[in-house]
């Protein structure tokens, strides 16, 4: 976008954590919300001698998300230390990739918000650690779990083809949900497991060098990232236009003000020392391997949209709600696998159980339902045994564990279709209301409605109710 | 070939990157020592390596990994024993807010 005369340059480095069993160097569990330092080794607090060894797992979901942006996974990949001291850190080196990034040249197909699609290249994709949690305290001390300490990370980093605030936006929102797809990560924005590192600069239009670019560092919010670009948009071009200069510098956002705050000016670049890592062996990663990694790959969701709509005959926003998670999709696959109708599935999902997931503020897979039972309980209404009112019931015996058909059963939640049956009640209902046949004749629709809520009162709400209202009319017809 | 040297600003350098401060005798002192260092490579330097892929790891084990299997070894409250302060399972340590953790 333009502010001005200028435009705008945008790289962003993505951090996502992902969800293995262990940490990247040491068997410590990965597990967000433990009490503090319960998950730690002599490893994770750096002691000397603990000849750390890496965790496959890691290696294959950084594989994983290589092949989900089209990156080439490395044949040769080796460790580096990055030299930097902070107590979030006991080693005092990060465990990274500096020569050998599992993952380059990849792209992600951006759809920006006037339904174009914008190429953003991939330069580069890291394996390495995360670092612990500092919590300052205003005791002049700061406090430090290292739970999070050796958590692996995939480090996503894009080329400065983003333009654009907005299209910055699009971007981490298309990112999350590819790298939700690979199965490697909920990236879970409030519990930080998907940061940005953003940096921008400016230049007049047609310049043929990047302006000097500014640096703002581990920002965990979507909304965050946008607002603190179009400040500094807005800040660097009246800092040209005024004849200054920018600075090469780290800043800070400020949500309060929704403004970004100087941090430090950076004179030349970071040194951080990096060596080979003499305690770790390399990794060679052959095509077998690469098969089959990409062979255990979910498929992606604009694959599985591209699938609702094209085959199972569902809207395309529907489509888009279905695919917001890995979790939902997953379960509606199940669920039309399990036999129901496909877009009645897709509508309790999107409708009910949504809702009732927003009201207990619990995630799908943390709700008691199941594909078995949903694809039950529409199996149910599909043919006839319960009505849609009926099935209100159903539905919340379901998300809490119940089978559908057996709580039907126990609860007397069965339709009645059987026309000896409703003929019984209907010629009973008519016999002790000749008032309301006289009223249909007279042409008040009202009567019919008396006349059902009788039938519905007498057969205990299970007669169908289709079925019941046109046969009805046809024994009112015969009066 | 020419003598590798190491000034003793480069010294400085990496000293405050090492955050080690060194008085002027001192920075003196490892320079020199640096410097003999370095000449011993540049003794190495003199054999041909044409040809000779970079080592990077002397043992030659290439994908020793280990499988994605958790183990907590319950190690917390013998580490933190041994942190210089603790606070409520917390390792307690002078605030530095300058700095900047990756």
């Amino acid at each position: 976008m333009a502010t001005g005369n200028f435009e705008t340059t945008i790289g962003l480095e993505v951090h996502v954590e992902m969800q293995t069993n262990s940490k990247l160097m040491s068997p410590s569990p990965v597990h967000y919300g433990d009490k503090p330092n319960e998950n730690t080794n002599v490893i994770d607090f750096g002691y000397p001698g603990v000849l750390p060894v890496a965790n496959k797992g890691a290696i294959e979901f950084g594989m994983r998300a290589a092949l989900a942006l089209h990156a080439t996974v490395s044949p040769f990949i080796r460790w580096d230390r990055k030299n930097y001291f902070y107590p979030d850190n006991p080693k005092a080196y990060q465990t990274t990739q500096s020569q050998t990034p599992l993952g380059t040249n990849g792209y992600l197909d951006v759809t920006l918000v006037d339904g174009t699609v914008k190429r953003v290249r991939i330069k580069e994709m890291h394996v390495e650690e995360d670092a612990g949690k500092n919590t300052h305290g205003a005791d002049g001390y700061s406090y430090v779990d290292l739970n999070r300490q050796g958590t692996p990370l995939i480090e996503i980093v894009s080329e400065p083809d983003i333009a654009s605030p907005e299209e910055a936006y699009a971007y981490l929102e298309q990112l999350r949900q590819a790298i939700l797809f690979t199965g490697i990560s909920e990236a879970k924005m409030q519990e930080g497991q998907m940061r940005a590192d953003v940096n921008i600069s400016i230049r007049p239009f047609g310049s043929s060098e990047y302006g000097t670019k500014v640096e703002m560092k581990n920002i965990n919010s979507f909304n965050y990232v946008r607002n603190a670009l179009i400040f500094e948009e807005k800040r660097q071009a009246e800092v040209l236009r005024s004849g200054g200069v920018i600075q090469q510098e780290t800043r800070r956002y400020n949500e309060p003000t929704k403004s970004t705050i100087l941090m430090r000016v950076k004179e030349g670049a970071d040194d951080y020392r990096y060596f080979p890592e003499p305690d770790l062996a390399p990794i060679t990663i052959d095509q077998t391997w690469i098969q089959k990694v990409a062979d255990e790959l979910p498929k992606s969701a604009g694959d599985r949209q591209h699938d609702y709509v094209s085959n199972l005959g569902i809207e395309p926003y529907d489509a888009e709600v279905l695919t917001q998670t890995l979790a939902m999709s997953d379960f509606y696959d199940a669920t039309v696998a399990a036999g129901a109708d496909a877009k009645r599935a897709a509508n309790y999902l999107i409708g009910d159980v949504n809702a009732f997931m927003n009201k207990h503020q619990i995630e799908l897979q943390d709700t008691q339902l199941t594909p078995a039972h949903l694809a039950g309980m529409i199996k149910l209404i599909e043919d006839g045994t319960i009505s849609t009112k009926q099935a209100k019931q159903v539905f919340e015996a379901i998300m809490a564990g119940e089978e559908p058909e057996s709580f039907a059963k126990k609860n007397g939640l069965v339709q009645i279709s059987d026309p000896v049956v409703l003929l019984g009640w209907i010629t009973d209902v008519l016999d002790n209301n000749p008032q309301s046949i006289e009223d249909f004749k007279g042409g008040k629709d009202r009567a019919t409605g008396y006349l059902i809520g009788q039938l519905m009162k007498m057969s205990k709400g299970q007669a169908n109710p289709g079925v019941m209202n046109k046969m009805l009319l046809e024994e009112l017809a015969k009066r | 070939m020419s003598e590798t040297t190491i000034s003793k600003s480069e010294v400085a350098h990496v000293a405050n990157l090492a955050k080690l401060a060194f008085d002027d005798a001192e920075l003196v002192q490892f320079t020199t020592q640096l410097d003999n260092i370095l000449n011993i490579f540049d003794t190495l330097g003199e054999v041909n390596t044409d040809g000779v892929a970079p080592t990077y790891s002397v043992t030659e084990n290439v994908n020793h990994l280990r499988e994605d299997v958790a183990d907590n070894w319950h190690q917390k409250q013998a580490l933190l024993k041994n942190a210089p302060l603790e606070a409520a399972d917390l390792i307690k340590v002078p605030a530095i807010l300058d700095g900047e953790g990756e």
